[in-house]
């Protein structure tokens, strides 16, 4: 039992992280029908700047934790957002009406180029991050077995709900969210009434953006290591999680990305961890199999 | 007589070798009904199509004159038709947003006076009294449509679950929160019963009579069109073939010779 709540404990930390990353594919999916394969990018340059936020932090003497995370965590939500922003300005836009696969492919370009160019400014190597929240409390001892919760899941668990709360009330009630709503499920009768869909679309892929960042920020945080790489397995893990809710869901994306954080770690701690990955990835297969619309999303209705 | 509200000057649409318009020349007066008749295949649709800039057309002029000013709808982008010159329309099949209440489709017609108002959302993500003011007036007028196309009792339903003649109202409804000088309806009648079809009568009176803009119809629904139409437009294969009061359209012969296909001489005989 002592166990079991122990590996409920990291699923749903690890879940918090895939989720966040997992809204930006949703979104994207949703408002132009395609997957934003750079996403992933995103997320680890959003790693980056956050490691590189907390060294400027820690020489001007920064010492209070939470001040320095709501630092960081702005620093990196904004400049990650530049970085999605001009992924769709560069990758997407000027492919709009080409065909299907064309923006996929240069997509794949972006993400390919963003690690590499990663690679050589960073280094190859892993960057610790050091700790910057320590400390937990034990929830209670079984069986000769603590259970700990660490500060840090704390933080990591309530910024993610704090920020999806946030963000589906913005989709929800803000004009902003209307129009980006509008635009989802018909574009052209959304510019018709007005609303400039160029922006809505920029709009889209820059909110994304933010959050992958502050997973990144999490990550970093959580992990304490990052390399140009973390990116692609945690992308398509992300990727994974939002078919899984039915891509284009908003609600979807967080309950796939709890899911595959529970299906992962459940398969590390009882089974092997070695194979967790695969674990995660046949999830993948079979939803595309036997559930293509995912769980809670709609199957795809020809529009007439 | 008031100036025309959109001057459509020697308008052609060729798509390759077909030419769907052929130098069509006509106008549209504020606070009147103007209808554009013809057979399937005669080109309405197109001529909607270049006025709201789906299409670029091959050759011709199109100027608006009217709330804000002058424009050249050729050279705008689409939603530029919709944001500047203030031009609005529906389409032959129902395009509402059905996944958003009846309410929020009024409301994402409006959005462009409430991103005004927000600044860009920042202010009213904060709540700034300005925005809250601007959004209350955008509800206030949704209201006041809801009101006028009777509808106020499903604000809060899914605009896709609504009977198919409300949704054709809520279009209208919607077109005209953006509050547009020119308002250009594809048959709007279409599959509407006797009784759905006299209330969209009244609606498009009233448009024209209480708002004042002006109103471009197509419609094949003849009790429609010959009811309400200040002036007629009629189009066969691309060609003006007619243009004037009900009246005087009905009894044309070119007309009559393109929607029934008869001769001359079996019409007299």
């Amino acid at each position: 039992m002592a166990y079991f709540t122990q590996q409920l404990i990291n699923a749903i930390t690890l879940g918090a992280i895939y989720g966040l990353i997992a809204i930006g594919y949703t979104m994207v999916y949703g408002i132009i029908g395609m997957i934003n394969f750079a996403h992933g990018e995103v997320f680890m340059i959003g790693a980056f700047i956050s490691l590189i936020g907390f060294i400027i932090c820690g020489s001007l003497g920064i010492s209070s934790a939470p001040i320095a995370i709501v630092l960081v965590l702005l620093l990196a939500m904004s400049f990650s957002a530049v970085y999605g922003w001009a992924i769709e300005r560069t990758a997407y836009r000027p492919l709009r009406g080409s065909f299907r696969l064309a923006p996929l492919i240069s997509a794949i370009g972006v993400s390919i180029a963003l690690q590499n160019y990663v690679q050589l400014a960073q280094g190859a190597r892993p960057k610790p991050g050091g700790q910057i929240v320590s400390g937990g409390f034990n929830l209670f001892t079984a069986d000769g077995f603590d259970v700990r919760v660490t500060w840090l899941q704390i933080i990591i668990v309530l910024v993610t709900i704090v920020l999806m709360a946030g963000f589906t009330w913005v989709i929800a009630r803000t004009s902003l969210g209307r129009q980006q709503r509008a635009c989802e499920q018909d574009m052209k009768m959304a510019a018709l009434l007005g609303v400039n869909v160029d922006r809505t679309i920029s709009l889209t892929f820059v909110l994304g953006a933010a959050l992958a960042a502050v997973a990144g920020m999490l990550f970093l945080m959580y992990y304490g290591v990052i390399d140009f790489f973390i990116g692609f397995l945690a992308g398509i893990k992300a990727f994974t999680a939002a078919v899984l809710g039915g891509i284009g869901s908003l609600p979807g994306a967080m309950l796939g990305g709890l899911l595959i954080g529970l299906i992962e770690v459940f398969w590390a701690g009882y089974f092997s961890s070695e194979y967790k990955d695969v674990a995660a990835f046949a999830i993948l297969v079979l939803v595309l199999i036997f559930r293509p619309s995912g769980l809670l999303g709609k199957p795809e209705i020809e529009k007439v | 007589m008031m100036a025309p509200l959109i001057e459509v000057e020697h308008l052609t649409m060729r798509f390759g070798g077909l030419v769907a318009i052929d130098d069509v020349s006509f106008t549209a007066h504020p606070r009147s009904i103007t209808a554009i008749i013809g057979p399937n295949g005669a080109g309405k649709t197109t001529v909607f199509n270049c006025i709201t800039g789906f299409y670029k057309p091959t050759v011709g002029r199109l100027t608006l004159r009217g709330g804000p000013g002058e424009f050249l709808l050729e050279r705008m982008r689409g939603h530029e038709i919709g944001q500047k010159a203030r031009v609005a329309r529906t389409f032959q099949n129902i395009r509402l947003f059905p996944g958003m209440t009846v309410l929020e489709n009024l409301m994402v017609a409006q959005h462009n006076k409430l991103m005004r108002a927000s600044g860009w959302s920042l202010l009213g993500l904060l709540g700034v009294a300005s925005f809250r003011r601007a959004e209350e007036a955008a509800i206030e007028l949704s209201r006041l449509w809801l009101e006028r196309i009777g509808l106020v009792a499903d604000a809060d339903r899914p605009a896709g679950e609504l009977p198919y003649g409300a949704q054709r109202r809520l279009e209208i409804a919607r077109a005209m929160c953006t509050e547009p000088v020119l308002l250009c309806l594809d048959e709007p009648a279409a599959g509407l019963n006797p009784r759905e079809s006299a209330e969209l009568n009244e609606l498009l009176v009233s448009i024209r009579d209480r708002d004042g803009i002006g109103v471009l119809l197509i419609e094949h629904d003849m009790s429609v069109v010959m009811q309400i139409s200040d002036h007629i437009v009629v189009l066969d294969y691309g060609r003006k073939i007619a243009e004037g009061a009900p009246a005087a359209v009905r009894n044309d012969p070119a007309v009559i010779r393109a929607y029934l296909g008869t001769d001359e001489k079996a019409l007299d005989g």
